[in-house]
Formats: structure tokens, sequence, C-alpha cells
């Protein structure tokens, strides 16, 4: 068996040490898993921040509303990469306790950071993209609500949030999409997903190139996964007789 | 003071309501006894559809008093829930949940809002569906059903609710002349069990069968009003007469 996979690999293979070396191999998993795992707690809490936030901005009071305003636009006029920074560098170094040895230990991990960085950036975009979503749900149909007695929360919930989404899933599903993308920049503060474990092979075997295409590939399967799911979603919802 | 029966369901009294520097209800006083059926008819933005939506709390008013079964509308401490439990309303555009099917448009507001048992609600709302004549459409969407379908699916929402009285405002306005009759046999089967209703209306010739009394407005004001042999056949008013003439 050994022999058969020996003469099967060209040339080229050997040099792709992440199928060929055991170990390499498993940082490159440990890396894909960390991507994953990052995209999709991302994802969730991304939801989260856009569902509340754009509730928060249908709200009577007026502090409430602005305030979302300056969070959209703090994170939607600033680069990503600054904002990952801040979080890390200048929130992260005050956040600090004092651990068992006695030195002050980060109060969040740099994964931590990442999640909530990432999170709020990308939340703060599905904020606008559900809020155009509520604004296109006609008032016509909220009156109605109304008038069946239907309170402010019910009417969100009910009937405002589940037409918006629908209103709202193609500009959600390319967010989404950026935001899957996004996460090689937590590559600056060592989070060791994809690009961090390429990069730490391709120094050390010195196949750039290689690892470079293997990049890239591994980067269309996940967001081919996304887009087949999101497809999948979109599809679940469609009404009969509905949109179009 | 407790409301009783002999006193009207719904009373206006000299309601007053405005859109900004507009004035669009201007001294407006109507009483509705329980299972009296009243139509209001007038030109395009004399104030009608305004007028009812005052009923229901849709809109505010400025000036006067409205009591729904004796509770004032404009106190404070007024009761959202328990009014709009006892006044049902049908817009003209339907204005059904398109997410939902049929079944599930009248479903929705008893198990959500008056946290009614699912089981039994569904019972009902089957047989509201009977009732308006829409068997076997309890599964299809929106739109899926013609106007007149959906029509008759928003009233049958609206009765889930068990109202005591059933406010229409135009409700025939956006259909097809086909699918008109089919929304008002349905209205008139429910006028014809003792339900009270309110109808803002351009169907002349229903009006004229089915209510107790007509309304003309214009401008904000009554004109006049009376029961529907002698308002049609005999107008007292210059511009009621002027109206009618236009319209029959």
């Amino acid at each position: 068996m050994e022999t058969v996979l020996d003469w099967l690999q060209p040339d080229w293979l050997l040099s792709l040490s992440v199928v060929s070396d055991d170990y390499n191999r498993g940082r490159y998993l440990s890396g894909l898993w960390m991507t994953v795992k990052l995209s999709v707690i991302c994802i969730v809490l991304s939801l989260i921040v856009g569902i509340a936030g754009a509730a928060i901005q249908g709200a009577k009071s007026r502090a409430l509303r602005v305030s979302v305003g300056f969070f959209v636009a703090f994170f939607r006029n600033t680069p990503p990469l600054v904002q990952l920074y801040f979080f890390y560098f200048a929130i992260g170094t005050v956040l600090r306790i004092t651990g068992e040895n006695g030195l002050p230990q980060p109060l969040v991990s740099n994964f931590g950071w990442a999640v909530i960085s990432l999170s709020l950036f990308a939340g703060a975009m599905n904020i606008e993209i559900f809020r155009s979503g509520v604004e296109a749900v006609p008032k016509a149909t909220i009156e109605a609500a109304e008038a069946l007695g239907y309170t402010r929360l019910q009417i969100y919930r009910y009937i405002v949030l589940p037409l918006a989404l629908r209103i709202s899933m193609s500009a959600l599903g390319t967010n989404l999409v950026n935001l899957v993308k996004t996460t090689t920049l937590v590559y600056a503060i060592a989070v060791p997903e994809l690009l961090y474990v390429a990069a730490q092979i391709w120094s050390e075997d010195l196949n750039v190139r290689e690892m470079m295409n293997v990049l890239l590939l591994s980067y269309v399967g996940i967001v081919a996964v996304l887009v087949w799911v999101l497809h999948r979603w979109e599809k679940a919802l469609r009404i009969p007789g509905y949109g179009g | 003071m407790p409301w009783t029966p002999d006193q009207p369901i719904i009373s206006l009294k000299n309601v007053h309501k405005s859109f900004g520097q507009t004035e669009v209800l201007r001294g407006i006083s109507m009483d509705v006894m329980k299972g009296e059926v009243v139509c209001i008819i007038g030109p395009s933005g004399s104030g009608k559809s305004t007028l009812i939506r005052c009923i229901n709390a849709l809109n505010d008013i400025q000036g006067g008093s409205i009591t729904v079964e004796g509770q004032e509308l404009r106190d404070p401490k007024l009761d959202l829930l328990a009014l709009r439990k006892k006044v049902g309303m049908v817009f003209q555009q339907y204005n059904l949940f398109p997410h939902k099917t049929a079944l599930e448009n009248v479903m929705m507001a008893p198990i959500k809002v008056l946290k009614q048992n699912r089981a039994e609600v569904e019972i009902r709302a089957r047989a509201l569906m009977k009732k308006v004549r829409l068997e076997g459409k309890e599964d299809a969407y929106p739109g899926e059903l013609s106007g007149g379908q959906q029509q008759r699916v928003a009233i049958a929402r609206s009765l889930a609710m068990n109202p005591d009285v059933m406010l229409f405002d135009e409700v025939t306005a956006a259909l097809d002349p086909e699918t008109v009759k089919e929304v008002l046999v349905t209205i008139k089967d429910l006028a014809a069990e003792g339900m009270t209703c309110i109808l803002v209306t351009h169907e002349m010739g229903f009006a004229r069968e089915i209510a107790d009394r007509v309304y003309f407005t214009d401008r904000g004001v009554i004109v006049e009003y009376g029961p529907p042999q002698s308002f049609f056949d005999d107008a007292k008013d210059p511009r009621t007469k002027q109206f009618l003439s236009q319209i029959l």
C-alpha cells in the first residue's frame, strides 16, 4: 500500500506537505477547524446583534436609536483590522486580571477578541441590512396586526421579523460570506486559523506557492458550503405566491 | 357606570381629528346600538376611513369623545388589547400576513395575543373558514388566493377574536367586480346573525339593502343620515343629492 501511494505521488505533491506529512496535515486541519468554528460563532452572534439592533432602531426612545446609529457608524466607517487591533491592543491590555502566579493575565483571549470584534463588525452591517428589510414591510400589514391587538414586541417577532428576513436574505448572504473571508484578519492577533497555520507551514517547508493554492481552494470550499446552506435556508423560507 | 346593552355600543360625540394643520373630522356625533348595521358613504377625502379608524384607536382624536361599550377611548388608562378584542377591523387591502397560510392567519391572534389553546382555536378557525365559504383553502398562502378570497380570510381573522363590533373600511374597493359579491354575501351573513357592523362603502345598492342607517359625510362633518329608504329616495341636503346623483 505504502509503495503504491509513493508511486502515485507526483513530485509536486511531495512539496504539498499538508498531504504527505502527518504533522502538517494535523496543523492544517486544526487551522481549518478554527476557521470554521470562528465563522459559525461569529455568524450566529452577528445575526443576534443584527436582529437586536434593528429592533432597537424601531424603538420609541430617541437615545436608544441614536446609540445604535453610532454603533453602526463606528463599525462601518473604520477598517475591520483597525477594529481588531483596537480591541486586542487597546481594550485587551486594560482588561487584565492577576493570575495565580501573580502576573497580570488578559481577561479575554485572542480568540475571544476575534469573536467579539468580528461579530460586532458583521453585526453592524446586519443591523443595516435588517433595518432596510424592516422598512420594506408594508405599514398596512403592521396596522392589521395592531388592530388584532398584537403588542409592539409581538408584531416585531411574528410579523415584521419573518418578513424582513425574507426581504434581507440576499444582502445578508453577501455579508455573511464577507464575514467568513474576514476571519483571515485574526491572523494579525495570532489566532491559529487557516491563514496562520498556512504561513507556519510555508515558512518551514518553503512551499509558498503550493500553500497559496491550498488556501484559496480551502476558502472556495468553505464559502461554497456556506452559500449552499444559505441557499437551502432561502428556499425553506420561500412563500408560495409571495415575492418572486 | 358599567355599560348595558340598552345603551349605544359605540358612541361618538363631537369628534375632532386633525393631521397636523388639516382638520379631517370636524365634530362628528353618531350612536350605534348593538346589532345595528351602519353604512357611511361620502366622497373621497371626506374623512370616512379616518372616522372608523378612530373607533378602534388606530388614529387618536384631538377633541370630543368616543366610547365603545362605555369605555372612553381617550382615557389614558385605556386597555388597548381589550378594545381591539371587542372591535374587529377589515381593511381595503386585506393586509393578510403573507408568510402564513389562510388558516394560520385566522389562528395566530387568538393563540399569540389571547393565549388561547391551540387545538380549540384550530377547531374554531376551521369553522370560520367554512363560514366565509373558503373550505379547502385552509393551507393556501395569501399570495395564492384571489382578492375576494383574501378579503374573506381577513374577515375570518377578525372574527376569530370574537369581536362585538366589526368595522369594514371600503373592503370591496380593491376587488374585481365579480369577487365583490362573495365578500358582500359574507358581510350580509354576519349582519343577519346580529353582528354590529359599521361599513365605509361605495356599494350603494348594498348599503340600501343591509343598512339600518346610512350616514353621508363630506369635509369632515355628517351632512345627513337616516334609514336607507328615505336617505336614498328622499335626500334633503343639496350636497347629498349631488353626491347620490353622481353615483347612482
